[in-house]
C-alpha cells in the first residue's frame, strides 16, 4: 500500500456492508453484528495513531472485528458454566453406538465447503459493490440485497424507474466484470 | 423487434421478477435471434443467482447515516 493515511470519513460507505457481512455469518444476528460494526470503527479511530500502512484498511479494520467478534463471544460465555463445552454423543444419550466412527466426519459431504465457499461469495460481491459509483451500490444494494419495490426506491431517491433501471444495468454489467475477474 | 438496450432493460427487470408478460415475451424473441444479448442474458442470471447463493446481508441507509455521524463527532 503506497497510503499510510487512515480516512475515517469515508469508512462506513466504504466498508460497513463489508464488515457487517463478516460480522452476521458470525453472530447470525443482525443487531449484534450492527454493534460490532460500530464498535470497530470507534476502536479504529482511537487506535488509528498505531496504523503502520502495513495492511490496507479494510484488512486491518477486519482484524479488529475479529478480535470484536471473540469478545463478544468470550462477554456471553463469561458464566463459568456457561464455557463448558458440551459435547452429547447424540440426541439420545444413552444410545448404543460406534463412539467414534459415527463422529467422524463424512469426507463426500461438501455441505461445509458450500458454507464457506458462500461466506467468501458474498464477501467479493460485497467488495465489488464497493468500488461502484456511490449511487449505482446504493440503487443496487436497497433492490437486490434489500429487496425494496422499484416504486419506492425511485420515491426515496427521487429519480424515474427508467433512470433506475439504467443504473441497475450499469451496475450489474459492472458487476459481472469484477466478479469475472475476483471470483471466476 | 426490439433493440438491445431494450432488451437488457428487460432482461434485468426480469432479474427481479418484474417483467410484464409482453416485455417476457418481445425478450424471448430477440434472444432467439441475438447472440450478445443472450449471453448476456445467461451472465445476468448467474449474478442473480450467485447473489441469491451468498445470502448478502446490508446494513439499512438510516444506520450508516447514524454510524457516519457518530464517526465524524470523533475525529
Amino acid at each position: 500500500m503506497t497510503d499510510h493515511q487512515l480516512h475515517p470519513e469515508t469508512w462506513v460507505d466504504r466498508y460497513a456492508d463489508y464488515l457487517f457481512n463478516y460480522a452476521v455469518t458470525r453472530v447470525s444476528d443482525a443487531e449484534i453484528a450492527k454493534d460490532l460494526v460500530q464498535e470497530t470503527f470507534f476502536a479504529g479511530l482511537k487506535s488509528a495513531t498505531n496504523y503502520k500502512g502495513t495492511a490496507a484498511e479494510r484488512t486491518w479494520l477486519i482484524a479488529i472485528l475479529k478480535r470484536k467478534v471473540i469478545d463478544y463471544y468470550r462477554k456471553i460465555n463469561s458464566n463459568k458454566g456457561k464455557a463448558e463445552v458440551r459435547m452429547g454423543y447424540s440426541s439420545q444419550m444413552d444410545a448404543d453406538g460406534d463412539w467414534l466412527e459415527e463422529q467422524v466426519a463424512d469426507p463426500l459431504s461438501i455441505l461445509e465447503n458450500d458454507d464457506i465457499e458462500n461466506e467468501e461469495l458474498g464477501l467479493a460481491i460485497q467488495e465489488c459493490i464497493s468500488k461502484l459509483p456511490k449511487k449505482q451500490s446504493l440503487v443496487f444494494t436497497l433492490k437486490t440485497i434489500q429487496g425494496m419495490d422499484t416504486e419506492d426506491i425511485c420515491k426515496e431517491l427521487d429519480i424515474n424507474p427508467s433512470n433506475l433501471w439504467v443504473m441497475i444495468h450499469r451496475a450489474r454489467t459492472a458487476l459481472m466484470d469484477c466478479l469475472n475477474k475476483n471470483w471466476f | 423487434m426490439i433493440s438491445c438496450e431494450e432488451a437488457a432493460i428487460i432482461c434485468n427487470k426480469e432479474q427481479y421478477k418484474e417483467a410484464t408478460f409482453t416485455e417476457k415475451f418481445k425478450l424471448i424473441i430477440h434472444l432467439f435471434f441475438c447472440k450478445t444479448c443472450s449471453k448476456f442474458s445467461k451472465k445476468n442470471s448467474e449474478l442473480t443467482s450467485l447473489c441469491d447463493k451468498a445470502h448478502l446481508h446490508a446494513l439499512p441507509e438510516r444506520d450508516k447515516v447514524k454510524m457516519k455521524k457518530e464517526i465524524n463527532e470523533k475525529i
